[in-house]
Order: C-alpha cells, then sequence, then structure tokens
C-alpha cells in the first residue's frame, strides 16, 4: 500500500491519472487517509458536486493483510448531505482486494465536462479508464453482472446505482461481497452523488496475482491475529450473538427498552416489533434455505450478515441489517418482514442509503404521502427514486428535503442527515454522539448504544443525561481509531471488554508496521482525525449552533418512558475538550 | 403475584419465548434465573417494565421481566 492513484475526471481531452508515493499521507489509512486528504484537498466552501471536490477511497492499515476482520473500506469527501466533511464505511472485498493491489488511496479529482459515463479497472498491469454509456442507469446488480461479463468472475465492484447517476443525497456506493453481490454499501451522506458528479459508474478491482500484504514482523503477526480470534471468538457477542442473529438481534431489545423510533420518532416502543425481531429473521431464513450466518469479507470470523430467500426459497437479499428493518419496518409502522426485504434489495439495487430512505419514507407518511404501516405504499415510493420521478427526485433530496418540501416539523435530523434506529430521549448517550459527531446523526461514530443498553463495556443508564458525555467522547476517539485500521467496528464489543484483545489489536499494527504503539497512540490517532473534521466542519461554516438536535427532541417526551433529551447545550460543547 | 417473563434469542432455546408465571411477593430476578435455570453470566441484560434492572431487583404484581444474553449489533 505504497501508493495513491489520483484521477482527474476533468482533465482536458480524457480522465488522466497518476500514481504518486503516499508523501504527507504516510502512515495513514481508512478513515484518517480519506479525512486528512479532504482535510488538505479540499476547499471547504466548494460545492459538494462541483469539480473542487474529491471522493476519497481508502482501505484500512492492516486491510489486504490475513489479519481477521480488516475488510472495511473509507470514502471520504465534502458530504453533498451535510455540507460538512464525511466518512463513509463499507465491508465487501473492495479494502482488501484495493490494498493488495498496493493503493493506500483512489482519488477522483476534477469533474468531466461531457455527461460521458466511466468505468475505471485496476489490475497488476495497471489502469485503464474508458467510456461506457452502455452502463447509464444500470441498477447495481445489472451492473455487476456487466463488469462480470467483460472481466471475469475474479473481480470486486465499487459502484454507484441510478441513485448516485442522478446525484441524489441518499446516494450510496456499493461494494460487492464474496459472493459478488452488491450488498455492501458506503451509505451515508451521499458519497454515491459525489461519485456521479465525477462521471464514475464503476470501479472495477482485479488483484489476481498479487499476494498478502506481509508484516515487518511475521511471527509477531501470527501470533498477534491469533489472540485476536480467540478473543472475538469467546466474547459472547462476537462469538455467538452476532453469527447466530446478526445485527437484527437489536429490534426486540430496544423496543423492550422504549427506545426504539416508531411512527417517525413519535414513540419508543413497536408492537410488531418481535415480527420484524432478529430472531424471527434468522427462523424464517433458515426455514427458506438461506443463511443466517455469513461473513461479507473473506477473513471475517464474526459473520454477522446472513442470507435472505423470498417464499419461493429464491435470493432475494442479504439478511438486512438492523437500520434497514427499522428503517424500513417500525419507523415506518410495518411489521412485514418480507416487504422489508424486498425494500433492501432495492435500496440496494438503486444504490441508496437504507437510514436516510427509511427515515424519509417516514417523514413523507407524516406529511400524509402514505398511511403509516402500508408497505406496499413504502415500497411505490422507493420504485419512484429509481425511477427519477419528481417526487423520486424530492425523497431521494433525503429526509430534510422531504419535510421542507411538504412542510412537516417533525424531521429527525442533526447537520441535515437523518438519525438511525435509536431514541436519542431514550438512548441519551446516542443522543450526544448524533448531535456532536462530525458526521452529522451517526450512529457507529461514538456507538453509546453498546454501554446505554447492552451493558458492553460497563454500563451507563440511558435515561439520565448524566455521563453520557464521557461516553460520546471516549467512543468516537476510540471508533475514529478503528475507523482508520480497515477493521470492522464490531471488534469493539470484544475490545471493550477484554483487554487482552485489544492488546492483541495494538501488536496486530505494531508488528505489521513495526510500531510501538499503546493505548495512548490508539487515543492521539483519535482525536487527530476527529481535530482534523471539527476543522474543516468549522471552516465550512460549521458552529457549535450545528452541534444540537432538533429541538422537539427536548420539548417532546417519549413513551413509554416519558423522557426527553435533556442533557444541556453546554455540556454538549464540552466533547471535543482537547 | 404474576409476572410476565420474555426471553429472547439463545435463552429461548428449550424454554420459552414468553410466559405468564405465579411466583411469590418480592421475588427478586436471581430467583426467577435460578427457577429458569439460567446462569446469572448468562442473563446479560434484564429489564424490568422496560428499564435495566439486575439479579438484585425484587418484584411486583404484574410486572414485565425481559431477559436478553449477551448481544449486539450496530
Amino acid at each position: 500500500m505504497d501508493k495513491i492513484l489520483r484521477i482527474n475526471m476533468g482533465a482536458e481531452g480524457a480522465p488522466q491519472f497518476t500514481t504518486t508515493p503516499l508523501g504527507e499521507y504516510a502512515g495513514f489509512g481508512g478513515r484518517a487517509m480519506t479525512t486528512a486528504v479532504v482535510s488538505r484537498e479540499v476547499p471547504p466552501l466548494c460545492h459538494a458536486l462541483s469539480s473542487d471536490n474529491k471522493l476519497v477511497i481508502a482501505p484500512g492499515m492492516l486491510s489486504g493483510t490475513v489479519a481477521a476482520m480488516s475488510g472495511r473500506l473509507s470514502i471520504g469527501c465534502k458530504s453533498p448531505l451535510t455540507g460538512g466533511i464525511k466518512e463513509s464505511n463499507s465491508g465487501g472485498q473492495a479494502a482488501q482486494v484495493l490494498a493488495r493491489l498496493g493503493y493506500a488511496a483512489i482519488i477522483l479529482e476534477g469533474k468531466p465536462k461531457t455527461d460521458d459515463l466511466y468505468k475505471i479497472f485496476i489490475n497488476k498491469e495497471g489502469v485503464t479508464i474508458a467510456v461506457d454509456n452502455g452502463l447509464r442507469m444500470l441498477p447495481n446488480y445489472d451492473l455487476v453482472a456487466k463488469m462480470k461479463a467483460e472481466f471475469g468472475d475474479k473481480i470486486s465492484c465499487i459502484s454507484i446505482g441510478p441513485a448516485g447517476e442522478m446525484k441524489m443525497n441518499v446516494a450510496s456506493i456499493a461494494c460487492t461481497d464474496m459472493e459478488m453481490r452488491p450488498t455492501r454499501h458506503a451509505g451515508r451522506g451521499g458519497v454515491g452523488a459525489v461519485m456521479g458528479s465525477k462521471g464514475v459508474k464503476a470501479i472495477v478491482l482485479d488483484d489476481t496475482g498479487m499476494s498478502m500484504r506481509s508484516p515487518k514482523d511475521p511471527e509477531k503477526f501470527r501470533d498477534a491475529n491469533k489472540r485476536f480470534v480467540e478473543g472475538l471468538t469467546k466474547h459472547p457477542v462476537t462469538g455467538q450473538a452476532l453469527p447466530a442473529y446478526g445485527t437484527n438481534v437489536l429490534t426486540n431489545i430496544l423496543s423492550e427498552a422504549g427506545g426504539y423510533p416508531t411512527y417517525n420518532f413519535k414513540q419508543g416502543s413497536f408492537a410488531g416489533a418481535s415480527k420484524i425481531s432478529g430472531e424471527t429473521l434468522a427462523e424464517l431464513e433458515k426455514k427458506r434455505g438461506g443463511v443466517p450466518t455469513h461473513g461479507c469479507h473473506r477473513g471475517c470470523v464474526i459473520r454477522c450478515s446472513g442470507i435472505f430467500n423470498d417464499k419461493d426459497g429464491h435470493y432475494l437479499t442479504k439478511q438486512p441489517e438492523y437500520e434497514t428493518v427499522w428503517a424500513h419496518g417500525g419507523n415506518c409502522g410495518i411489521d412485514d418482514i418480507d416487504a422489508i426485504a424486498m425494500i433492501d434489495f432495492l435500496d440496494d439495487n438503486y444504490g441508496v442509503d437504507t437510514i436516510e430512505m427509511g427515515t424519509t419514507i417516514a417523514v413523507a407518511m407524516d406529511a400524509g404521502i402514505a398511511k403509516f404501516g402500508d408497505a406496499a405504499a413504502a415500497i411505490n415510493l422507493v420504485k419512484e427514486v429509481g425511477k427519477g420521478s419528481y417526487l423520486g427526485r424530492i425523497l431521494g433530496g433525503g429526509a430534510a428535503v422531504t419535510g421542507k418540501v411538504f412542510g412537516v416539523e417533525r424531521v429527525p435530523v442533526v447537520k441535515g442527515q437523518a438519525m438511525p434506529a435509536y431514541d436519542p430521549r431514550a438512548v441519551k448517550g446516542i443522543g450526544v454522539t448524533y448531535a456532536t459527531s462530525p458526521m452529522g446523526a451517526d450512529h457507529t461514530a461514538g456507538y453509546a448504544v453498546a454501554t446505554n443498553i447492552l451493558k458492553v463495556g460497563g454500563f451507563v443508564d440511558p435515561l439520565v443525561a448524566e455521563g453520557q458525555i464521557e461516553l460520546s467522547r471516549n467512543l468516537q476517539i476510540a471508533t475514529a481509531a478503528v475507523d482508520s485500521t480497515g477493521m470492522c467496528i464490531f471488534i469493539a464489543f470484544a475490545v471493550l471488554d477484554q483487554p487482552e484483545t485489544f492488546q492483541a489489536l495494538l501488536d496486530l499494527l505494531n508488528a505489521f508496521y513495526g510500531l510501538e504503539l499503546t493505548g495512548d497512540g490508539v487515543v492521539a490517532l483519535g482525536k487527530k482525525v476527529l481535530s482534523m473534521e471539527r476543522d474543516f466542519n468549522e471552516r465550512a461554516g460549521f458552529t457549535s449552533k450545528q452541534d444540537r438536535l432538533p429541538r422537539y427532541f427536548s420539548n417532546e417526551s417519549l413513551a413509554p418512558h416519558n423522557v426527553t433529551f435533556d442533557v444541556k447545550d453546554e455540556d454538549l460543547d464540552k466533547v471535543f475538550n482537547w | 403475584m404474576q409476572i410476565t417473563i420474555n426471553l429472547f434469542a439463545t435463552l429461548r432455546n428449550n424454554r420459552f419465548d414468553s410466559d405468564q408465571r405465579q411466583y411469590p411477593c418480592g421475588i427478586t430476578i436471581r430467583s426467577i434465573l435460578n427457577d429458569l435455570s439460567i446462569p446469572e453470566n448468562e442473563a446479560a441484560i434484564i429489564f424490568v417494565n422496560g428499564r435495566h434492572a439486575g439479579p438484585d431487583t425484587a418484584l411486583l404484581e404484574k410486572d414485565t421481566v425481559s431477559i436478553f444474553p449477551p448481544i449486539g449489533g450496530g
């Protein structure tokens, strides 16, 4: 991973690429890389769809090695949804393949002067950039089939669907999984729109002939990996619950805890939760010949994903994630798991963020466009987005845009990005993360749910304001660091509870790079990444006024616990107190 | 007194999803775990009427107890 590939999509005549050494970006990976490049090279006041914005695609520091769990890809830019800096993170094969091809980052720059659509092919021999307008408006599954036919079946794809081509704020970037399906997405923040604005439909990777990246100390690396895997296997969350039930195991517990946003964040418990729960989903998958235990990238030992077949036993989509089931399920009052799975497939195919899409539909339901609980109507609304009708374009603008157009007051967004599957009034730690993360309302950025609800890494009562600032701060710092390693954030469940597993992670980094990182070093890295992000946002015009939840969360009481978000503004401003 | 007990994920194996049972007044969660043969370290998350509780919590008439094994997601 010793080179950076820069592709100027706006070069005179045709896109031009150059390959350079890492230079000032040596030592960065994943989110640290994307944030460093964006914060240093993108003018913060630029239009996100302009030639000044850059799309940075970076594997993590340990991607492309034999380290377990190291397959996460970071994609960064100025977000058209939030107007601030964005890092969007995805599983699938791309990170490992890109790293083995030797690239620490691909940077898409500029903007073509024509509306030609390009595909980029990268293999051992080099880089080919070609016009291919025959790919125009292909949904992701069809696009991948075409790339497979053209480039063979050893490829991995990074692609946008019609939503990205239409430059919608909800547009995601898809990465193919081990079965070469476009089921893993860099979902949040409209990164797909930026890729679309640069005229790139697909980046096709083939690492045939390349080898695994070799550590400085292979013996120590092997030993550290062994201990790392042991730690993941023995922890009950990463070793049992996630492989058995996937992330959707959270549906029942959030509804029991009274923190499951229902009917566009009107109440914290959903009567239909059990019907769409992880337990029900796993049963159904097994019954229909699907699989409830499945890894999204080679080297994953947690295997939280799965395969969902329809009533006739045919593949429909990957096991829908908790956030997807919530957004298209309880938040819309829908308790039909087959409808939710169909929407998951449509979201993947059109290339949209399932969280933003679901919250947008719920806002549309509040506007009277459809009834809460009407699954068929919800499916049709998603199809409108794929078609690019005027209604589809409005919905494709995201929850905030949809709320503005239809005059809806209660729009659950921070910095323009829709809140995920935890009500901040009943899970106050995640409320602090939503308010203060440079990413906007984001749950993975500082997953306080782990400690508020799941009792991982200790316990902080979710229903009180006390303790939440420190909790969110520590998790945001740790996450910014983990996001730079290429490791799946779910290692955190084991790493937060088991010091020896955290040590194994440090040992992996140290053995690979010949470093002597300690826990303090990890904290320093996390703080550095967050500081760069905060600085970019400030230069983009953000103030502390953007580090707030919408006012109705402080005024409107949430049943069943009758709570409001009462963390003080002056405390929110203390999260980044270094 | 009548208590509703909800079990989730792996705790349902060889037990039940939801049941209503009679227990003596003021019984603790620990006694119920014993009654159901659930080792304390498997009852990672316990709610009584939607609020976090622990093995020492004593119950009242018509309480709902929900018990989860260690789980995670995101």
